[in-house]
């Protein structure tokens, strides 16, 4: 079932006059003649779970947003999308600006946000062209701009180029650096939904969660919230890539296991090159890697699913996370220590540099991978990542700390192995790979 | 105006009452002694300042009467404010310490191990904070980042090698001078404190990023190399400034005076003034009244932070805890960072410092 990409390939779907056809705008009509409260009251009810990244319900952070009198609230549309392997709001954007654009004005209506912007990531240098050209139809057809079909609400979105850093992505950050200043991360509290732009109530949310109210309100929270299992509802974009045959971006349905979205024949038609999947980042680099055996199955040997639930079963001891919906999939000839440290210099070249752990930490968990990966590696090393990596997470600013150390634990988690091998095998692992192992094995012993 | 509401907080078994508002690091400081956590970026005085070192971090383990569950994570002392019936446990905690350890370990990552030669010795922060929770090796074994000594203006330089980001002059010279021409550029661990294009820096009150930086990045380029603070002796003096409130520490050897800077209070940060402000100094006092006839002086300093300033005479050391240490925090009385009785063979060594009248002679040095 598609709710959000189901007319994603109808001809010229990017402009107004095709979106309209196919009953764009509908569900601004219908909003507009709802109260706010109740537009909140059926995001509430939908379960619908922010889709940047941590899973909060929506529904719960817009009525946590504070409504002091003659104070402006804003909405600001989080379009920073540099979670490495994450590539679903681009699509979204770049193909339905105007589902996205209709879901922003409905959000801005029922938060009361008159004035909303769309923070988009500088390397997206194409898609604010296509998003304004969005912008200045629903203006020129009265979806937007004064007194919206004589409601008297006033609404104006204004894209904001950003220039290019991962941290801006944090809801903070970006708040900054939409100011105008640099993109460091505040230190919380206060809240957005407190203070945020100018200090004023705001609310941050992600492209894909912005668009999803759109089928919400058409179809109803209480119809939405059916869709899915447990408290996965709706539907989720992934973006997959890697060593796949048909990488992309696809819409899912929160009740597909994992092996059918890998090596189903409408999805990624299984891994390319006839090799075996080795390990999986399931939701964006920031979130744990799990090798073959743990992605399929559960712990407990249970069919692990595509919904928020089943990829964190098992906590990190066992578990992942369906973070951003970056799905990363390695094959059998990928170095999981060459894989780690490239994500290490990721961190370590995108932390702003304002709390000591992550501005220290994330460039020695580079440099130590880099001598295990070139073969200078000692088996303290492996310790000593350990060591880094405990000592960032939790005590930073932001959780860019969090998400540097979670890849590194997660790779000497499930693949310790493999960092072994390179330390003992210094000439060998220049030469090749460590190969596939056991990882692809079933799972024999069953722990908890 | 309404009447604040006090509040009680409990830190490391010991329960002070704070007014509402109060963050969890000024209570600790209240209680005093060792249940402070250390600070290197926090500044009192210094709107915004705060959060970024780490090192500071504590365990809620009773958020609030109220809301007894504890806090998942580790906070950030200096920027969290107290509640009624708060827990709190600093020094008690394993995995503070662990945390403060872990901290210190990522400052001194890139610091570079240059004491000997740096002005800031003695009086350093991150060497009392490396004193206390450092180990005695470093684990890296990576080449540090360094950057070359930069003149910002006719009395500061910056050794951004020493630096470690917590911020506080950038504060100081927003929120001390008319405009600010230095920040920080680049991000992550190239991030560094620059003024861009080689500018200088020397609005009126500008020399207090001296004052405020906790380790020996800004210096005074009219007393570098000069002394060992050590070997000078803090005399607190005054004169009669049309721009600040001309109440300073001079650092004497003999009738010499070596450095002016602003007092400071026990925990490292410019004094209160008798005027009830801090006592921010101005570019004239600090870098131009270099006789002691420009001063009227008071008499010797009390150094009651922890210091090798005061030479192996503590007799106002660390603030002691003003309540009655419990039995978990017995046996860890605050301490001497520094044990550096010896220096002393430089001076009389029967004579205490603050004992001798007026401004110290060379002849009381060897
Ligand atoms: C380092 C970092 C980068 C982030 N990048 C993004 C991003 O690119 N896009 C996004 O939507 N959320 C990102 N987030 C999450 C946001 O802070 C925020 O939680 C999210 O935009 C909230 O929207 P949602 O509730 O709709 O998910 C990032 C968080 C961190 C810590
Ligand atoms: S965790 Fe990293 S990115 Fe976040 S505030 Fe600290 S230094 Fe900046
Ligand atoms: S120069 Fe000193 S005061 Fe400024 S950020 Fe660096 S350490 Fe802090
Ligand atoms: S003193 Fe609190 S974080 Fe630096």
């Amino acid at each position: 079932m598609k709710l959000l990409l189901e007319n994603a390939h109808v001809e010229g779907i990017r402009y107004y006059e095709a979106y309209r056809k196919t009953g764009g705008y509908r569900a601004l009509e219908k909003a507009l003649k709802m109260t706010p409260e109740e537009l909140v009251e059926e995001v509430k009810k939908s379960g619908l779970r922010g889709r940047g990244g941590a899973g909060f319900p929506t529904g719960l952070k817009w009525s946590f947003l504070a409504k002091p009198e003659g104070v402006p609230r804003h909405l600001v549309v989080n379009a920073d999308e540099s979670e490495p392997g994450t590539f679903k709001d681009r699509y979204l954007m770049e193909f339905l600006p105007h589902l996205f654009i209709e879901g922003m004005i409905i959000s801005s209506f029922a938060l009361g946000s008159n004035v909303s912007y769309v923070y988009i990531r500088g390397e997206y240098a194409w898609i604010p062209d296509i998003l304004e050209q969005a912008i200045a139809e629903a203006k020129a057809n009265g979806w937007l701009g004064k007194n919206i079909l004589g409601t008297g609400f006033d609404c104006e979105i204004y894209v904001h180029r950003g220039a290019g850093a991962y941290i801006c992505g944090e809801e903070t950050a970006l708040i900054e650096s939409l100011e105008g200043k640099r993109g460091n991360p505040r230190i919380k509290p206060p809240f957005p939904a407190i203070q945020g732009v100018w200090m004023r109530p705001t609310v941050v949310n992600n492209v894909e969660t912005i668009a999803a109210v759109v089928p919400i309100i058409n179809m109803g929270g209480e119809e939405y919230g059916k869709i899915g299992v447990g408290r996965s509802t709706g539907t989720k974009l992934m973006s997959a890539c890697g060593n796949l045959k048909r990488p992309g971006v696809y819409e899912i349905p929160f009740d597909l296991s994992v092996e059918e979205f890998i090596f189903g024949d409408e999805w990624c038609q299984g891994i390319a090159n006839g090799k075996k999947l080795k390990a999986c980042i399931p939701g964006g680099s920031s979130v744990p890697i799990l090798p073959a055996n743990l992605l399929l199955k559960t712990a407990k040997g249970e069919t692990r699913y595509m919904n928020y639930e089943s990829l964190s079963d098992g906590g990190f001891q066992t578990g992942s996370m369906l973070g951003s919906g970056g799905f990363i999939v390695l094959d059998e000839d990928q170095c999981v220590v060459r894989h780690t440290m490239t994500l290490a210099h990721f961190y370590m070249h995108e932390s702003c540099g304002q709390c000591s752990p992550c501005r220290e930490g994330t460039g020695w968990m580079y440099r130590v991978l880099k001598n295990i990966e070139n073969g200078k590696g000692k088996m303290e090393d492996i310790y000593l990542l350990w060591d880094i990596q405990r000592r960032i997470e939790g005590n930073t600013i932001c959780p860019l700390g969090d998400a540097a150390a979670w890849p590194v634990a997660a790779a000497i988690r499930h693949f310790r192995d493999e960092f072994e091998w390179h330390v003992l095998n210094p000439e060998e692992s220049q030469t090749r790979n460590f190969g596939l192992a056991h990882y692809a094995n079933p799972l024999e012993v069953v722990s908890a | 105006m309404a009447e604040v509401q006090n509040i009680k907080v409990t830190i490391d078994n010991i329960t002070v009452e704070v007014p509402m508002g109060t963050t969890i690091l000024e209570a600790a400081r209240k209680v005093g002694g060792e249940v402070a956590p250390p600070t290197m970026c926090y500044y009192s005085h210094l709107k915004g300042s705060g959060g970024k070192c780490r090192t500071c971090l504590v365990e809620v383990s009773k958020g609030s009467e109220k809301d007894p569950r504890p806090m998942p994570k580790l906070v950030a002392s200096c920027r969290t404010g107290a509640m009624d019936g708060m827990e709190v446990k600093s020094m008690t905690s394993e995995k503070v310490i662990d945390a403060r350890n872990g901290v210190t370990e990522f400052l001194l990552l890139n610091h570079p191990l240059d004491c000997p030669v740096c002005d800031q010795a003695g009086e350093c922060h991150l060497q009392d904070l490396s004193y206390e929770n450092g180990t005695e090796a470093t684990r890296t074994t990576f080449e540090r980042r360094t950057f070359e000594p930069e003149d910002i203006g006719p009395n500061i330089q910056l050794h951004m090698n020493r630096c470690i980001m917590c911020f506080r002059c950038v504060f100081a010279a927003e929120q001390l001078t008319d405009y600010r021409e230095h920040g920080i550029l680049d991000r992550g661990e190239h991030a560094r404190i620059s003024t861009c294009i080689s500018k200088s820096l020397d609005h009126d009150f500008i020399g207090n990023v001296i004052d405020v930086c906790p380790v020996g990045a800004l210096t005074d380029k009219t007393f570098r190399f000069k002394q060992r603070v050590w070997f000078t002796k803090p005399m607190d003096a005054h004169c009669a400034c049309t721009k600040c409130s001309g109440e300073v520490r001079l650092w004497m050897r003999g009738d010499e005076v070596y450095r002016v800077t602003a007092r400071k209070d026990e925990w490292g940060e410019v004094a209160i003034a008798s005027n009830g402000k801090p006592g921010w100094i101005c570019n004239e006092c600090r870098f131009e009244k270099k006789k002691a006839s420009d001063w009227v002086i008071e008499g010797p300093s009390n150094i009651s932070r922890h210091s090798v300033i005061s030479q192996g005479h503590y007799n106002k050391t660390v603030h002691e805890p003003q309540i009655g240490l419990l039995a978990e925090v017995i046996g860890k009385q605050p301490i001497m960072k520094m044990d550096i009785h010896d220096v002393s063979d430089v001076n009389k060594p029967n004579v205490h410092l603050s004992q001798i009248d007026g401004p110290a002679h060379s002849e009381d040095f060897k």
